[in-house]
């Protein structure tokens, strides 16, 4: 029973990344009708949004008189800095503020995820609204590539700690928590964070595209774009800061994962085909679908890596979201909650 | 048909184009090379064949600032590094037998297929005599055997698992970074001595060749001493969040975790594992351990603070000489000779693939020739000392050198980037050696090609 709860509130949280990269990616699709490749390079540019942030807090001086630092007794080492936020707020608040770095970065990312998603719809992908998804899925993985590629020319291959605050390291015991015997279900502070961060984000587009007058117009043009130029609106300057916030929800979900799995240049193709299943298991331009198929996908993913199950079924740990995905759409072709008519013409 | 008519001259003329076609090739190879790549000229040209792109990108880049480091040495630049503590004195700063060292490089990107084709372009476009270098078993196995047939020495880089001088060993192979079988044996004792005898171990393993022979030595060696494994799971060598796999260890019975992982898996795994309050918890009434055979300050630093406090073994670490003694004699060379020049301490890749630079120089100039045959013999069962690992011999065997190995800790405060790991003790050469025929293989004969 343990074992179950444990691998629900696994599946939960990595559902989480995979639904809200997802939900970024329908709302492209939905809105734009462009399959987004790069989707999964701008989670991972949001990641390095955290890594940036944090090297700018640490920039700092060589205090006056500091002497080189010995490497083991060696000569070649380099006066240690002092961060600049030390200097100027005092060492324990200046420390806190580098150690709140992660959580700071969400500040940091909306306004660049946004400018980046909006230069990316400005600049390059809306030469490619007319021609075939081919074409797009092409132009946007090479996009992908080289965006890659520019984040490990300055942060280099390697994997870089982004660790989250000090008073968020450690676990909770849920166990305890449900009236289970105490150190049976331990479960990760942040981790546990990041699921409530990602539902109160998915909330937080859901009411934007319900309640505000700025979504009802972006609902209506996804439903019929058409129309909605007929009656005078500029739907795509709506669709492109739609981008620009699609682009951000990325982004937020890589900030938020730095502290889970330490980012490299590469983290984005490692969600970018998951992530693309769960889109279309959820349904094509389905948001609610996307969400949905996120989560439960995420938590497939956690049933089938459990030691019994690898030893009833060897290898099925992975293979399973593409099982599932074949399953689904034999008997649901249009996914989850697909609706007719989106990408069948 | 009409228009095609052949007189005599038109004859002869086709015939004599031809004939020079045909012989075109023996015109070039006549010139009596004994042996693929015999340098004519003034220089030698060495095929430095390391992952620049990929996840081991900048490991691949520490390995190349050493190889330029050693050519630097080997043509009398520099301060000469560990050919001043090198116990052979063959080599003298005038390149390799006279010849100046030139080099060429290219990209593994730690895939075995493209590791083949660089490796095939240095030595056919450039001419390479020799191609070392990599940062992954199953590119220096692949590698490895091209070079078997094209008639070059192949000087491993960072390769660990078993079959690398085990059943996939090649005459003209050598590796001088240590192997998991190794790791297993030193790491053992002393887990017994912290942890005790009575321990009950849980297994997660990169599901590939190194991620098996690694779990298999870990498992033979702590078994031995008294442990007992509960679980062995594989993991897909593509997962990137391990939490599924870490959150049922705690229950699960076991009180050691062992991490058969190596780079981003191992960074991830054992991030997962630190995270799921393993390192704090306790089971069976023990204090929970995390292990991991195979460290490297690569790793130590994407998993940054995770690390401090676990047990893990490696080839060579730059505090060596100055922790462990004389014994380890070069060691302070190398370092102050690389830290000169790139101002921060080598990697133990960086190390090895020096190491491997300076003794097939040494080789060559020993042997009196390229001739891959003839460094292979001057190779088998040389003793040599000086290069950092102290006393260490390349078994004739199976290519393999053995010498200490090293069992680290991850560091409680690091002072830096570099200085995560600590030693806490060197396992001597004779309690990591084993039989050349356990692993099975066939070294076959050397071959020096055309």
């Amino acid at each position: 029973m343990d074992q179950i709860i444990l691998q629900i509130l696994n599946g939960l949280d990595k559902g989480s990344a995979y639904a809200l990269i997802a939900l970024g990616l329908t709302l492209i699709f939905g809105t734009l009708g462009v399959v987004n490749f790069a989707h999964g390079a701008l989670f991972m540019i949001g990641a390095f949004c955290s890594v940036t942030l944090n090297r700018i807090l640490t920039i700092g001086y060589v205090p006056e008189g500091a002497e080189a630092q010995s490497v083991g007794g060696f000569s070649f080492g380099k006066p240690k800095e002092v961060p600049y936020v030390e200097y100027w707020f005092g060492e324990a608040t200046g420390q806190a503020i580098v150690d709140w770095s992660v959580p700071l970065s969400i500040l940091f990312a909306i306004p660049v995820m946004i400018a980046i998603g909006v230069i990316m719809e400005r600049g390059l992908i809306k030469h490619f609204y007319k021609r075939p998804h081919a074409d797009q899925i092409l132009v946007t993985f090479g996009l992908a590539i080289v965006l890659q590629e520019i984040i490990k020319f300055y942060f280099g291959a390697n994997q870089i700690p982004t660790p989250a605050p000090e008073a968020f390291v450690g676990s909770f015991d849920f166990g305890a928590l449900i009236g289970m015997d105490p150190g049976v279900i331990i479960y990760p502070y942040w981790r546990i964070l990041y699921f409530v961060f990602a539902l109160a984000l998915i909330f937080a587009v859901f009411a934007f595209l319900r309640y505000t007058t700025f979504g009802m117009v972006v609902r209506a043009g996804m439903a019929d774009r058409e129309t909605v130029t007929l009656l005078g609106i500029d739907v795509d300057r709506r669709f492109t800061i739609m981008f620009g916030i699609a682009a951000a929800v990325a982004g937020l979900a890589g900030v938020m994962y730095t502290p889970i799995n330490s980012p490299n240049y590469h983290m984005g193709m490692d969600f970018l085909v998951i992530s693309f299943v769960v889109v279309v298991v959820g349904g094509m331009g389905s948001l609610p679908g996307a969400v949905l198929a996120g989560f439960l996908l995420g938590i497939l993913e956690s049933f089938a890596s459990m030691r019994e199950v690898i030893e009833l079924l060897p290898g099925v740990n992975q293979v399973v979201i593409y099982l599932a995905a074949i399953v689904i759409l034999l008997t649901r072709p249009r996914g989850l909650m697909g609706r007719a008519g989106v990408m069948e013409d | 048909m009409s228009g095609f008519k052949m007189n005599r001259r038109g004859l002869l003329k086709t015939s004599a184009a031809v004939g020079a076609g045909l012989a075109m090739p023996t015109i070039f190879t006549s010139a009596a090379r004994a042996y693929t790549n015999e340098p004519s000229g003034g220089s030698v040209t060495l095929g430095f064949n390391v992952p620049q792109s990929g996840p081991y990108a900048d490991e691949g880049a520490d390995e190349l600032r050493a190889y330029q480091l050693a050519v630097e040495h080997l043509n009398g630049g520099g301060d000469g590094g560990m050919m001043n503590t090198f116990s052979s004195k063959a080599l003298k700063g005038s390149g390799i037998l006279g010849k100046k060292v030139e080099f060429v490089t290219g990209d593994t990107q730690t895939k075995p297929d493209a590791a083949r084709a660089s490796a095939r372009s240095m030595i056919e476009k450039d001419g390479a005599v020799m191609i070392t270098g990599g940062s992954s078993s199953g590119v220096a196995v692949a590698v490895q055997a091209l070079c078997q047939e094209a008639g070059v020495i192949f000087m491993a880089g960072l390769t660990h698992s078993n079959d690398t001088t085990g059943k996939d060993k090649k005459a003209n192979g050598f590796r001088h970074f240590f192997n998991s079988y190794m790791s297993g044996a030193a790491l053992a004792p002393i887990l017994a001595d912290n942890y005790g005898t009575d321990r009950k171990a849980y297994h997660l393993t990169a599901d590939y060749n190194w991620g098996y022979t690694t779990e298999e030595a870990v498992r033979n060696s702590t078994e031995a001493m008294g442990w007992e494994t509960v679980a062995a799971v594989k993991t897909p060598l593509a997962q990137t969040d391990f939490s599924s796999y870490v959150a049922p260890v705690l229950n699960s019975g076991a009180d050691v975790l062992v991490l058969n992982h190596y780079g981003g898996n191992m960074v991830n795994s054992l991030t997962s594992a630190v995270q799921f309050g393993l390192r704090a918890a306790e089971a069976n009434g023990k204090q929970f351990q995390i292990v991991v055979p195979l460290y490297s300050r690569l790793m130590a630093q994407g998993a940054g603070r995770n690390v401090a406090g676990i047990f893990g073994s490696t080839n060579w670490h730059w505090s060596l000489e100055n922790v462990a003694g004389d014994r380890y004699a070069g060691t302070n060379a190398f370092v102050q000779s690389f830290g000169e020049k790139y101002g921060f301490p080598p990697s133990q890749a960086a190390h090895t693939v020096y190491c491997q630079t300076l003794l097939y120089a040494d080789a060559c100039e020993r042997a009196g020739t390229f001739n891959p045959c003839g460094v292979v013999e001057a190779l088998e069962g040389f003793e040599f000392d000086g290069l950092g690992n102290g006393p260490t011999l390349y078994r004739a065997e199976d290519h393999q050198c053995f010498k200490d190995v090293l069992v680290v800790k991850g560091k409680e405060n690091p002072e830096s980037d570099f200085d995560l790991l600590e030693i806490v003790d060197v396992t001597p050469t004779e309690q990591v050696t084993y039989d050349a025929s356990i692993f099975g293989g066939e070294l076959g004969s050397c071959n020096a090609g055309t």
